[in-house]
């Protein structure tokens, strides 16, 4: 039986579209803990980028951070989160969160320290107060790089929060685990299959938003990065 | 009125970009800050506007230190424009120009409105209204930076080096729409350039500032140009200021010869009459006046003159309205050595030898000194009659 077989007969399977352990349950509990560590991530990571690139102080100290972050790993942190904390979300969220907010804050920052500086300093010389020069000056230009790191977070995230079925948690890593377990293959692939798709799903998201955020005077100059 | 007090601007690591620098703004008029990189120009602009704060000295608007009010409300009191415009990218030509009334609380409706109307008055198509700064050529880009800065119709402009990234042609065509804008508005211009010639052209007074932040000399440019205050003004001036002050002299007081014209259907008559006017070429034009070329008498001879055996003629000026700096360029460019002078239709009116331009040069000179030594004191106001070059 090859893979294709597997994917068929398990979406195939009306037994696994309903209840607690059918593929809308699951695909829900997996936006939840991806919304929310990214939500998580993004509420620490983007003010401090945005600030930390709007001052231009502190790049180094961030860089040093985002480095120490990316080389924990997300497994072994959260097992050893759960064995501190015992039972409960926080063990799943830390990891994500930590995984999440390298990516966001560096490009964050970056995006802001790439800011043309002219109209800026245009911007201050016209009398405009500073937070509007953040957010009407430097922001809007920013935007296509600030998008591309909230996206890479949140495929991230998307991957790994299957890890949240190891501790006894839902989410779409509960096919993965369960099926490896039961030696039921159809459910591993079909797991795999759908946390690709939201990867996918995911991808397009921020496709969308950034056509719908990102001035079309800004999408044009920064063709490559821009919208998500 | 701007009056910069004996201001300093000393940086922590030690370097004084400014030193004790004293210089009074007149009003409604262009005062350029000229000098080479690192003469402090860029800095002494800044402080006006406080983008750089002094560590010495004062600066009063209208004899208030600009200290006084908050640094915001004293920037959206001033029109800033910087070199590549700085535009906002993200933003139409529109709300780019509706930027500062928008700041200041006008309507959107109002502030567009507004914007239509500095798009026409700084030569921008309306058609640009909705296009994005990219969409545009670096000169168009500076023209809405100029309007950008005019939007809310602020009394100063404040202009760092703005002209200095676009090739020459556009920056003239800028530099003319700056002279013809002023004409209309009479605002208060601070202008950095490290460009004399565009200093000579556009400046009513020049401040030529030297490394270290020290005022050379502060004087309208054809004293500039005459009376250099010391060796270094001399040499940042060029070698061909003495030309270049010819400028500031009209060519009104040529004397222009009409015998040497002759037009192409002339008859027999006509060209022996202008062949006694005794000069060594006769000017040809066509039916309508205009030059077509030189010859020389003997070759001429009625109903035969033939425009490709003539004498190319050069570049003509404009008698009157153009300097004895352009009447001059014509007559050296003309292999005959005599100057074309045509009306502004392009009809000759009129030709001149080098011989006379060179008097006219002379006697200018000597007019110039006649009333130096009448004005023992130079008069800080006495705006110089300044005609195109």
């Amino acid at each position: 039986m090859n893979v294709l077989n597997f994917i068929n007969s398990f979406f195939s399977d009306n037994a696994h579209w309903q209840g607690y352990d059918g593929i809308p349950t699951r695909v829900g509990e997996h936006i939840q803990y991806t919304l929310m560590a990214l939500g998580i991530a993004a509420a620490v990571g983007l003010p401090v980028g945005l600030l930390t690139g709007h001052t231009g102080r502190g790049g180094n100290t961030l860089a040093l951070i985002a480095t120490s972050a990316r080389a924990l790993p997300s497994f072994g942190l959260m097992v050893l989160m759960f064995i501190l904390l015992g039972l409960g979300m926080a063990p799943v969220m830390i990891p994500l969160v930590v995984l999440a907010i390298p990516p966001i804050l560096v490009t964050t920052y970056e995006a802001m320290r790439s800011v043309d500086p002219a109209p800026v300093d245009a911007a201050r010389g016209m009398g405009m107060a500073e937070t509007a020069v953040l957010f009407r000056v430097e922001l809007p230009v920013a935007l296509p790089l600030i998008l591309s790191g909230l996206r890479s977070a949140a495929i991230q995230i998307v991957s790994t929060a299957t890890i949240a079925a190891y501790v006894s948690f839902g989410g779409l890593g509960r096919y993965i685990i369960d099926g490896l377990y039961q030696r039921n293959y159809e459910k591993v692939v079909g797991g795999a299959t759908l946390v690709a798709a939201m990867a996918l799903t995911t991808l397009g998201l921020f496709w969308a938003v950034g056509r719908l955020a990102v001035s079309p005077g800004v999408r044009r100059r920064s063709a490559g990065g821009a919208a998500g | 009125m701007i009056r910069i007090d004996s201001v300093t601007k000393r940086y922590p690591d030690g370097t004084v970009a400014v030193d004790r620098l004293s210089l009074e703004i007149p009003d409604r008029s262009i005062t350029v800050l000229v000098g080479p990189s690192g003469c402090g120009k860029t800095t002494t602009l800044r402080m006006i506007n406080r983008m750089v704060e002094p560590s010495e000295g004062t600066i009063l608007i209208d004899g208030v230190d600009s200290r006084q009010q908050p640094v915001n409300t004293l920037r959206r009191s001033m029109g800033y424009v910087i070199q590549n415009a700085g535009l906002f990218q993200h933003r139409t030509i529109l709300d780019n120009i509706a930027t500062v009334p928008r700041m200041l609380g006008w309507g959107k409706e109002k502030s567009r409105s507004r914007a239509r109307e500095l798009m026409e008055r700084v030569g921008l198509d309306a058609t640009l209204a909705k296009r994005y700064p990219y969409q545009l050529s670096g000169g168009q880009q500076q023209r809405v930076g100029v309007a950008r800065a005019l939007a809310a119709d602020p009394p100063v402009l404040l202009m760092d080096e703005p002209f200095s990234a676009v090739d020459p042609v556009v920056r003239k065509g800028l530099q003319d729409e700056l002279l013809r804008i002023q004409e209309e508005l009479g605002k208060t211009i601070v202008f950095v350039t490290h460009d004399i010639d565009e200093a000579v052209k556009l400046g009513t007074m020049v401040a030529v500032m030297r490394t270290g932040g020290k005022l050379a000399q502060f004087a309208p440019p054809a004293e500039l140009l005459s009376r250099p205050a010391d060796a270094f003004v001399e040499d940042f001036l060029g070698a061909d200021r003495g030309i270049r002050r010819l400028s500031f002299f009209p060519s009104a007081g040529l004397d222009l010869l009409t015998a040497p014209i002759v037009a192409v259907d002339a008859t027999a008559e006509q060209i022996t009459a202008a062949g006694a006017a005794d000069t060594p070429y006769l000017l040809v034009t066509d039916a309508d006046g205009r030059p077509l070329g030189w010859s020389e008498p003997r070759d001429l001879t009625a109903g035969e003159i033939t425009a490709d055996r003539l004498l190319p003629y050069g570049r003509p000026f404009v008698a009157v309205t153009d300097s004895l700096r352009a009447a001059l360029d014509c007559a050296v460019l003309s292999p005959t050595g005599w100057a074309v002078a045509v009306d502004t239709s392009g009809r000759a009116t009129g030709v001149v030898p080098q011989q006379a331009i060179g008097e006219a040069i002379r006697g200018a000179h000597a007019q110039t000194a006649a009333d130096e030594a009448r004005d023992a004191e130079p008069d800080e106001d006495g705006k110089a009659q300044k005609v195109a070059p």
